[in-house]
Protein backbone atom coordinates (compact mmCIF):
# COMPACT_ATOMS: atom_id res chain seq x y z
CA UNK A 1 0.00 0.00 0.00
CA UNK A 2 1.25 3.03 -1.07
CA UNK A 3 0.93 6.09 1.31
CA UNK A 4 -0.49 9.60 -0.05
CA UNK A 5 2.46 11.36 0.99
CA UNK A 6 4.63 9.68 -1.42
CA UNK A 7 2.57 10.38 -4.01
CA UNK A 8 2.61 13.17 -6.31
CA UNK A 9 -0.53 15.51 -5.48
CA UNK A 10 -3.82 14.38 -6.74
CA UNK A 11 -4.83 17.97 -7.70
CA UNK A 12 -1.64 18.80 -9.45
CA UNK A 13 -1.69 15.73 -11.69
CA UNK A 14 -5.36 16.12 -12.57
CA UNK A 15 -5.04 20.07 -12.52
CA UNK A 16 -2.21 19.18 -15.56
CA UNK A 17 -4.86 17.45 -17.71
CA UNK A 18 -4.63 19.26 -21.03
CA UNK A 19 -7.99 20.38 -22.23
CA UNK A 20 -8.00 17.85 -25.64
CA UNK A 21 -10.38 20.33 -27.38
CA UNK A 22 -6.98 23.17 -27.13
CA UNK A 23 -4.55 21.20 -25.72
CA UNK A 24 -2.42 24.68 -25.01
CA UNK A 25 -4.73 25.03 -22.03
CA UNK A 26 -4.89 22.46 -19.11
CA UNK A 27 -8.27 22.01 -17.22
CA UNK A 28 -7.10 24.01 -14.27
CA UNK A 29 -6.35 27.06 -16.73
CA UNK A 30 -9.97 26.65 -17.82
CA UNK A 31 -11.76 26.00 -14.39
CA UNK A 32 -13.13 22.99 -15.46
CA UNK A 33 -11.52 21.10 -12.77
CA UNK A 34 -13.85 21.88 -9.92
CA UNK A 35 -12.83 19.48 -6.63
CA UNK A 36 -10.24 16.78 -5.47
CA UNK A 37 -10.58 14.54 -2.61
CA UNK A 38 -8.17 12.13 -1.54
CA UNK A 39 -9.45 10.11 1.39
CA UNK A 40 -7.07 8.18 3.97
CA UNK A 41 -7.13 4.81 1.88
CA UNK A 42 -5.69 6.83 -1.57
CA UNK A 43 -9.04 6.89 -2.92
CA UNK A 44 -9.63 10.02 -5.26
CA UNK A 45 -12.61 11.63 -6.30
CA UNK A 46 -12.47 14.48 -8.76
CA UNK A 47 -15.14 17.03 -9.96
CA UNK A 48 -15.24 18.46 -13.25
CA UNK A 49 -17.52 20.64 -15.06
CA UNK A 50 -18.79 21.15 -18.54
CA UNK A 51 -17.93 24.44 -20.26
CA UNK A 52 -21.52 23.90 -22.36
CA UNK A 53 -23.74 21.04 -21.29
CA UNK A 54 -23.43 19.19 -24.76
CA UNK A 55 -19.28 20.02 -24.46
CA UNK A 56 -18.02 16.02 -26.18
CA UNK A 57 -14.55 16.65 -24.58
CA UNK A 58 -16.39 15.69 -21.22
CA UNK A 59 -16.00 11.69 -21.75
CA UNK A 60 -12.31 12.30 -23.01
CA UNK A 61 -11.15 14.59 -20.09
CA UNK A 62 -13.06 11.89 -17.46
CA UNK A 63 -10.97 8.96 -19.24
CA UNK A 64 -7.57 11.37 -19.73
CA UNK A 65 -8.18 12.42 -15.81
CA UNK A 66 -8.28 8.80 -15.25
CA UNK A 67 -5.67 7.78 -17.29
CA UNK A 68 -3.28 10.64 -15.83
CA UNK A 69 -3.57 9.42 -11.54
CA UNK A 70 -3.80 5.63 -12.73
CA UNK A 71 -0.16 6.28 -13.90
CA UNK A 72 1.01 8.40 -10.70
CA UNK A 73 0.10 5.26 -8.98
CA UNK A 74 -3.62 6.30 -7.57
CA UNK A 75 -5.60 3.13 -8.24
CA UNK A 76 -9.24 4.08 -7.27
CA UNK A 77 -10.37 7.19 -9.12
CA UNK A 78 -13.49 8.65 -9.44
CA UNK A 79 -14.29 11.41 -11.74
CA UNK A 80 -18.10 13.20 -11.07
CA UNK A 81 -19.88 15.51 -13.70
CA UNK A 82 -21.00 18.12 -11.74
CA UNK A 83 -23.30 20.94 -13.66
CA UNK A 84 -23.76 23.62 -10.43
CA UNK A 85 -22.91 26.40 -10.14
CA UNK A 86 -22.73 26.83 -14.16
CA UNK A 87 -19.33 27.07 -15.62
CA UNK A 88 -18.64 30.52 -16.62
CA UNK A 89 -15.44 31.67 -18.46
CA UNK A 90 -14.68 34.14 -15.23
CA UNK A 91 -12.71 30.79 -13.95
CA UNK A 92 -10.61 30.77 -16.52
CA UNK A 93 -7.05 31.74 -14.61
CA UNK A 94 -5.10 34.57 -15.84
CA UNK A 95 -2.37 32.28 -17.51
CA UNK A 96 -4.92 30.69 -19.09
CA UNK A 97 -6.35 33.70 -20.93
CA UNK A 98 -2.33 34.36 -21.39
CA UNK A 99 -1.50 31.03 -22.99
CA UNK A 100 -4.90 31.56 -25.45
CA UNK A 101 -4.11 34.81 -27.00
CA UNK A 102 -0.21 33.24 -27.87
CA UNK A 103 -2.54 29.82 -29.44
CA UNK A 104 -3.68 32.44 -31.13
CA UNK A 105 -7.21 31.74 -29.84
CA UNK A 106 -9.07 35.40 -28.32
CA UNK A 107 -9.37 35.49 -25.16
CA UNK A 108 -12.84 35.73 -23.54
CA UNK A 109 -13.70 39.66 -22.65
CA UNK A 110 -15.37 40.31 -19.48
CA UNK A 111 -19.00 38.49 -18.61
CA UNK A 112 -21.75 40.98 -18.77
CA UNK A 113 -23.19 40.87 -15.23
CA UNK A 114 -27.09 39.81 -15.75
CA UNK A 115 -29.07 40.15 -19.24
CA UNK A 116 -28.71 39.65 -23.35
CA UNK A 117 -25.14 38.57 -24.53
CA UNK A 118 -24.08 42.32 -26.15
CA UNK A 119 -23.85 41.69 -29.68
CA UNK A 120 -20.95 43.51 -30.75
CA UNK A 121 -17.80 42.93 -28.78
CA UNK A 122 -14.31 44.94 -30.10
CA UNK A 123 -11.75 41.89 -30.31
CA UNK A 124 -7.93 42.34 -30.65
CA UNK A 125 -6.75 40.15 -33.51
CA UNK A 126 -4.11 37.16 -31.78
CA UNK A 127 -2.24 37.37 -34.98
CA UNK A 128 -1.39 41.09 -35.26
CA UNK A 129 -3.33 42.47 -32.30
CA UNK A 130 -5.01 45.01 -34.75
CA UNK A 131 -8.47 45.99 -33.44
CA UNK A 132 -9.97 46.21 -36.43
CA UNK A 133 -11.89 42.79 -36.56
CA UNK A 134 -15.48 41.60 -37.31
CA UNK A 135 -17.03 38.53 -36.07
CA UNK A 136 -18.67 36.03 -38.76
CA UNK A 137 -20.02 33.56 -36.70
CA UNK A 138 -21.37 33.23 -33.02
CA UNK A 139 -20.72 29.59 -33.47
CA UNK A 140 -17.12 28.15 -34.01
CA UNK A 141 -15.24 24.56 -34.14
CA UNK A 142 -16.45 23.82 -30.74
CA UNK A 143 -19.02 24.22 -28.13
CA UNK A 144 -17.40 27.48 -26.75
CA UNK A 145 -15.60 29.18 -29.40
CA UNK A 146 -17.30 32.27 -32.38
CA UNK A 147 -15.55 32.57 -35.52
CA UNK A 148 -13.88 36.03 -36.11
CA UNK A 149 -12.01 37.58 -38.81
CA UNK A 150 -9.58 40.31 -38.88
CA UNK A 151 -9.58 43.05 -41.17
CA UNK A 152 -6.14 44.28 -41.08
CA UNK A 153 -4.39 41.15 -41.69
CA UNK A 154 -7.13 38.85 -42.81
CA UNK A 155 -6.33 36.13 -40.83
CA UNK A 156 -9.73 34.03 -39.92
CA UNK A 157 -9.13 33.32 -36.25
CA UNK A 158 -11.35 31.72 -32.95
CA UNK A 159 -12.80 33.88 -30.14
CA UNK A 160 -13.38 32.03 -26.98
CA UNK A 161 -16.65 33.20 -26.30
CA UNK A 162 -18.15 34.79 -22.88
CA UNK A 163 -20.58 32.89 -20.95
CA UNK B 1 -51.12 10.69 -10.82
CA UNK B 2 -48.93 10.81 -7.80
CA UNK B 3 -46.58 13.38 -7.46
CA UNK B 4 -44.05 11.42 -8.16
CA UNK B 5 -45.08 10.08 -11.29
CA UNK B 6 -45.76 13.94 -12.40
CA UNK B 7 -42.46 14.84 -11.65
CA UNK B 8 -40.97 11.66 -13.74
CA UNK B 9 -43.32 13.19 -16.50
CA UNK B 10 -42.50 16.54 -16.39
CA UNK B 11 -38.92 15.97 -16.59
CA UNK B 12 -39.40 14.26 -19.32
CA UNK B 13 -41.45 16.60 -21.80
CA UNK B 14 -38.60 18.97 -20.95
CA UNK B 15 -36.04 16.39 -22.20
CA UNK B 16 -38.19 15.46 -25.18
CA UNK B 17 -38.70 18.83 -26.35
CA UNK B 18 -34.79 19.10 -26.19
CA UNK B 19 -34.37 16.04 -27.49
CA UNK B 20 -36.31 15.98 -30.79
CA UNK B 21 -35.12 19.73 -31.44
CA UNK B 22 -32.02 18.55 -31.41
CA UNK B 23 -31.83 15.63 -33.51
CA UNK B 24 -33.82 18.08 -36.10
CA UNK B 25 -31.43 20.52 -36.07
CA UNK B 26 -28.65 17.98 -36.85
CA UNK B 27 -30.72 17.16 -40.15
CA UNK B 28 -29.30 20.76 -41.78
CA UNK B 29 -25.39 20.11 -40.95
CA UNK B 30 -23.96 19.75 -44.89
CA UNK B 31 -27.77 21.05 -45.71
CA UNK B 32 -27.47 25.01 -44.53
CA UNK B 33 -27.28 28.00 -46.49
CA UNK B 34 -23.29 28.41 -45.79
CA UNK B 35 -20.78 26.75 -43.90
CA UNK B 36 -20.98 28.96 -40.96
CA UNK B 37 -24.46 28.03 -40.39
CA UNK B 38 -23.71 24.03 -40.93
CA UNK B 39 -21.38 24.55 -37.74
CA UNK B 40 -24.30 27.25 -36.03
CA UNK B 41 -27.09 24.66 -36.07
CA UNK B 42 -25.04 21.53 -35.31
CA UNK B 43 -23.53 24.27 -31.75
CA UNK B 44 -27.12 24.63 -31.04
CA UNK B 45 -28.52 21.30 -31.62
CA UNK B 46 -25.56 20.00 -29.11
CA UNK B 47 -26.54 22.61 -26.58
CA UNK B 48 -29.96 20.86 -26.86
CA UNK B 49 -28.97 17.10 -26.66
CA UNK B 50 -26.46 17.90 -23.98
CA UNK B 51 -29.28 19.53 -22.01
CA UNK B 52 -31.22 16.28 -22.93
CA UNK B 53 -29.18 13.52 -22.07
CA UNK B 54 -28.75 15.09 -18.19
CA UNK B 55 -32.22 15.30 -18.37
CA UNK B 56 -33.21 11.76 -19.32
CA UNK B 57 -30.72 10.52 -16.73
CA UNK B 58 -32.33 13.00 -13.88
CA UNK B 59 -35.93 11.48 -15.35
CA UNK B 60 -34.47 7.71 -14.78
CA UNK B 61 -33.18 8.54 -11.53
CA UNK B 62 -36.31 9.75 -10.29
CA UNK B 63 -38.36 7.09 -11.76
CA UNK B 64 -36.25 4.64 -10.24
CA UNK B 65 -36.50 1.42 -12.43
CA UNK B 66 -33.15 1.45 -13.83
CA UNK B 67 -33.80 3.20 -17.27
CA UNK B 68 -30.48 5.13 -18.17
CA UNK B 69 -30.55 8.17 -20.79
CA UNK B 70 -30.38 5.34 -23.81
CA UNK B 71 -32.94 3.44 -22.71
CA UNK B 72 -35.84 6.43 -22.17
CA UNK B 73 -33.96 7.60 -25.53
CA UNK B 74 -33.97 5.16 -27.85
CA UNK B 75 -36.48 2.33 -26.13
CA UNK B 76 -39.91 4.17 -26.03
CA UNK B 77 -42.08 4.04 -28.21
CA UNK B 78 -43.70 7.46 -29.70
CA UNK B 79 -46.77 7.76 -27.82
CA UNK B 80 -44.74 7.74 -25.13
CA UNK B 81 -43.02 10.60 -25.61
CA UNK B 82 -43.93 13.98 -24.40
CA UNK B 83 -42.25 16.57 -26.72
CA UNK B 84 -44.66 19.67 -28.30
CA UNK B 85 -45.07 19.18 -31.70
CA UNK B 86 -43.39 22.08 -33.13
CA UNK B 87 -40.19 20.47 -32.34
CA UNK B 88 -40.85 17.19 -34.03
CA UNK B 89 -42.28 18.46 -37.32
CA UNK B 90 -40.06 18.61 -41.03
CA UNK B 91 -37.71 21.43 -40.80
CA UNK B 92 -38.90 22.91 -43.60
CA UNK B 93 -37.12 25.62 -45.48
CA UNK B 94 -34.27 27.57 -43.96
CA UNK B 95 -37.16 30.26 -42.55
CA UNK B 96 -39.07 27.81 -40.77
CA UNK B 97 -36.41 26.28 -39.08
CA UNK B 98 -35.66 29.91 -37.94
CA UNK B 99 -39.16 30.64 -37.37
CA UNK B 100 -39.23 27.61 -34.71
CA UNK B 101 -36.29 28.61 -33.45
CA UNK B 102 -37.18 31.91 -32.29
CA UNK B 103 -40.49 30.56 -31.01
CA UNK B 104 -38.55 27.52 -28.96
CA UNK B 105 -35.99 29.32 -27.78
CA UNK B 106 -37.43 32.65 -26.43
CA UNK B 107 -39.34 30.26 -24.54
CA UNK B 108 -37.04 27.95 -23.38
CA UNK B 109 -35.08 30.97 -22.29
CA UNK B 110 -37.96 31.85 -19.88
CA UNK B 111 -38.74 28.46 -18.65
CA UNK B 112 -34.92 28.03 -17.78
CA UNK B 113 -34.49 31.87 -16.29
CA UNK B 114 -37.67 30.37 -13.96
CA UNK B 115 -36.15 27.11 -13.44
CA UNK B 116 -32.80 28.26 -11.42
CA UNK B 117 -35.49 28.28 -8.65
CA UNK B 118 -37.08 24.73 -9.09
CA UNK B 119 -36.68 22.60 -5.69
CA UNK B 120 -35.63 19.76 -8.12
CA UNK B 121 -31.87 20.52 -7.55
CA UNK B 122 -30.71 18.73 -10.69
CA UNK B 123 -32.63 20.79 -12.97
CA UNK B 124 -32.06 24.33 -11.21
CA UNK B 125 -28.55 22.63 -12.08
CA UNK B 126 -29.32 22.00 -15.51
CA UNK B 127 -31.35 25.69 -16.15
CA UNK B 128 -28.45 27.69 -14.85
CA UNK B 129 -26.33 26.42 -17.42
CA UNK B 130 -29.07 26.16 -20.39
CA UNK B 131 -30.28 29.31 -19.84
CA UNK B 132 -27.07 30.97 -20.81
CA UNK B 133 -26.97 28.26 -23.65
CA UNK B 134 -30.64 29.63 -24.84
CA UNK B 135 -29.40 33.19 -24.67
CA UNK B 136 -27.00 32.64 -27.96
CA UNK B 137 -29.84 30.69 -29.45
CA UNK B 138 -32.24 33.22 -29.01
CA UNK B 139 -29.82 35.94 -30.43
CA UNK B 140 -28.92 33.82 -33.34
CA UNK B 141 -32.54 33.15 -34.69
CA UNK B 142 -33.23 36.41 -34.08
CA UNK B 143 -30.12 38.06 -36.26
CA UNK B 144 -31.90 36.12 -38.74
CA UNK B 145 -35.67 36.77 -38.68
CA UNK B 146 -34.51 40.30 -38.95
CA UNK B 147 -31.79 39.44 -42.05
CA UNK B 148 -34.82 37.44 -43.99
CA UNK B 149 -37.68 40.11 -42.74
CA UNK B 150 -36.02 43.09 -43.33
CA UNK B 151 -34.23 41.40 -46.49
CA UNK B 152 -35.35 41.22 -50.08
CA UNK B 153 -38.64 40.53 -51.24
CA UNK B 154 -38.62 36.99 -51.53
CA UNK B 155 -36.98 36.87 -47.94
CA UNK B 156 -39.60 38.84 -46.62
CA UNK B 157 -42.44 36.68 -48.25
CA UNK B 158 -40.94 33.71 -47.16
CA UNK B 159 -40.15 34.29 -43.84
CA UNK B 160 -43.38 35.87 -43.40
CA UNK B 161 -44.62 32.38 -44.39
CA UNK B 162 -42.71 30.76 -42.02
CA UNK B 163 -44.56 32.30 -39.63
CA UNK B 164 -47.71 31.70 -40.81
CA UNK B 165 -47.00 28.02 -40.51
CA UNK B 166 -45.11 27.29 -37.05
CA UNK B 167 -47.55 30.10 -35.25
CA UNK B 168 -49.84 27.61 -34.86
CA UNK B 169 -47.72 25.37 -33.27
CA UNK B 170 -46.66 27.85 -30.67
CA UNK B 171 -49.46 27.58 -28.19
CA UNK B 172 -48.89 24.11 -27.45
CA UNK B 173 -45.77 25.55 -25.52
CA UNK B 174 -48.36 27.03 -23.23
CA UNK B 175 -49.88 23.71 -22.28
CA UNK B 176 -49.52 22.94 -19.09
CA UNK B 177 -50.32 19.65 -19.19
CA UNK B 178 -47.27 18.30 -17.54
CA UNK B 179 -46.97 20.82 -15.04
CA UNK B 180 -49.90 20.16 -12.93
CA UNK B 181 -50.88 22.19 -10.04
CA UNK B 182 -49.17 20.32 -7.43
CA UNK B 183 -45.99 19.92 -9.19
CA UNK B 184 -45.89 23.89 -9.54
CA UNK B 185 -46.58 24.38 -5.51
CA UNK B 186 -44.32 21.95 -4.61
CA UNK B 187 -41.24 24.42 -6.75
CA UNK B 188 -40.56 21.48 -8.93
CA UNK B 189 -42.19 22.33 -11.79
CA UNK B 190 -43.26 25.88 -13.11
CA UNK B 191 -46.17 27.10 -15.13
CA UNK B 192 -45.52 28.14 -18.62
CA UNK B 193 -48.61 30.78 -18.01
CA UNK B 194 -46.72 31.94 -16.12
CA UNK B 195 -43.95 33.65 -18.41
CA UNK B 196 -46.68 33.51 -22.03
CA UNK B 197 -46.89 37.49 -21.93
CA UNK B 198 -43.16 37.94 -21.28
CA UNK B 199 -42.72 35.44 -24.04
CA UNK B 200 -45.18 36.95 -26.75
CA UNK B 201 -43.39 40.77 -25.84
CA UNK B 202 -40.45 39.16 -26.75
CA UNK B 203 -41.68 37.57 -29.99
CA UNK B 204 -43.65 40.51 -31.30
CA UNK B 205 -40.47 42.71 -30.72
CA UNK B 206 -39.07 40.65 -33.05
CA UNK B 207 -41.46 40.12 -35.69
CA UNK B 208 -42.19 44.37 -36.17
CA UNK B 209 -38.49 44.92 -35.96
CA UNK B 210 -38.36 42.20 -38.84
CA UNK B 211 -40.97 44.58 -40.52
CA UNK B 212 -43.33 41.32 -40.71
CA UNK B 213 -46.72 40.54 -39.22
CA UNK B 214 -47.72 38.62 -36.36
CA UNK B 215 -49.92 35.31 -38.00
CA UNK B 216 -53.38 36.38 -37.61
CA UNK B 217 -54.32 32.19 -37.27
CA UNK B 218 -55.85 29.50 -35.25
CA UNK B 219 -54.03 27.38 -32.65
CA UNK B 220 -53.47 23.95 -34.24
CA UNK B 221 -54.71 20.94 -32.42
CA UNK B 222 -51.91 18.81 -30.62
CA UNK B 223 -51.33 16.59 -28.03
CA UNK B 224 -47.78 16.28 -27.50
CA UNK B 225 -47.57 16.54 -24.01
CA UNK B 226 -50.16 13.70 -23.94
CA UNK B 227 -48.03 11.58 -26.32
CA UNK B 228 -50.27 12.83 -29.37
CA UNK B 229 -47.89 13.15 -32.25
CA UNK B 230 -47.71 13.96 -36.33
CA UNK B 231 -46.83 11.81 -38.85
CA UNK B 232 -43.74 13.02 -38.92
CA UNK B 233 -42.71 11.95 -35.25
CA UNK B 234 -42.42 8.34 -36.39
CA UNK B 235 -40.29 8.84 -39.70
CA UNK B 236 -37.67 11.12 -37.23
CA UNK B 237 -37.56 8.15 -34.12
CA UNK B 238 -37.38 5.68 -37.05
CA UNK B 239 -34.11 7.35 -38.12
CA UNK B 240 -33.02 8.31 -34.09
CA UNK B 241 -33.55 4.56 -32.83
CA UNK B 242 -32.51 2.43 -35.45
CA UNK B 243 -29.28 1.61 -34.91
CA UNK B 244 -29.47 1.46 -30.77
CA UNK B 245 -32.69 -1.38 -31.78
CA UNK B 246 -31.06 -3.28 -34.62
CA UNK B 247 -28.10 -3.92 -32.85
CA UNK B 248 -28.55 -3.38 -29.00
CA UNK B 249 -25.64 -2.76 -26.84
CA UNK B 250 -23.50 -2.11 -29.95
CA UNK B 251 -20.51 0.07 -29.18
CA UNK B 252 -18.60 2.10 -30.58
Amino acid sequence: MVTTSTLKDAREVAGAVPDPEIPVLTIEDLGILRDVEVDDAGRVRVSITPTYSGCPAMEAIRADVTAALKSEGYDDVTVDLVLSPAWTTDWMSEEGRRKLEAYGVAPPTARPSDGPVPLTLSLRCPQCGSPDTRELSRFGSTACKSLWVCNTCREPFDHFKSI
Amino acid sequence: MSTHDAHVRYVLALADDALIASQRLGEWIASAPELEEDVALANIGLDLLGQARALLTHAGEVEGEGRDEDALAYFRDEREFLNVQLVERDNGDFAVTMARLLLLSTYLHELWSALRASTDDVLAAVAAKAVKEADYHVDHARMWVLRLGDGTEESHRRMQAALEAEWPFAAELFDATHAPASLVESGIAVDPGTFRDAWTKRVEAVVSEATLALPDVRPAVTGGRHGIHTEQMGYLLAEMQHIARSHPGATW
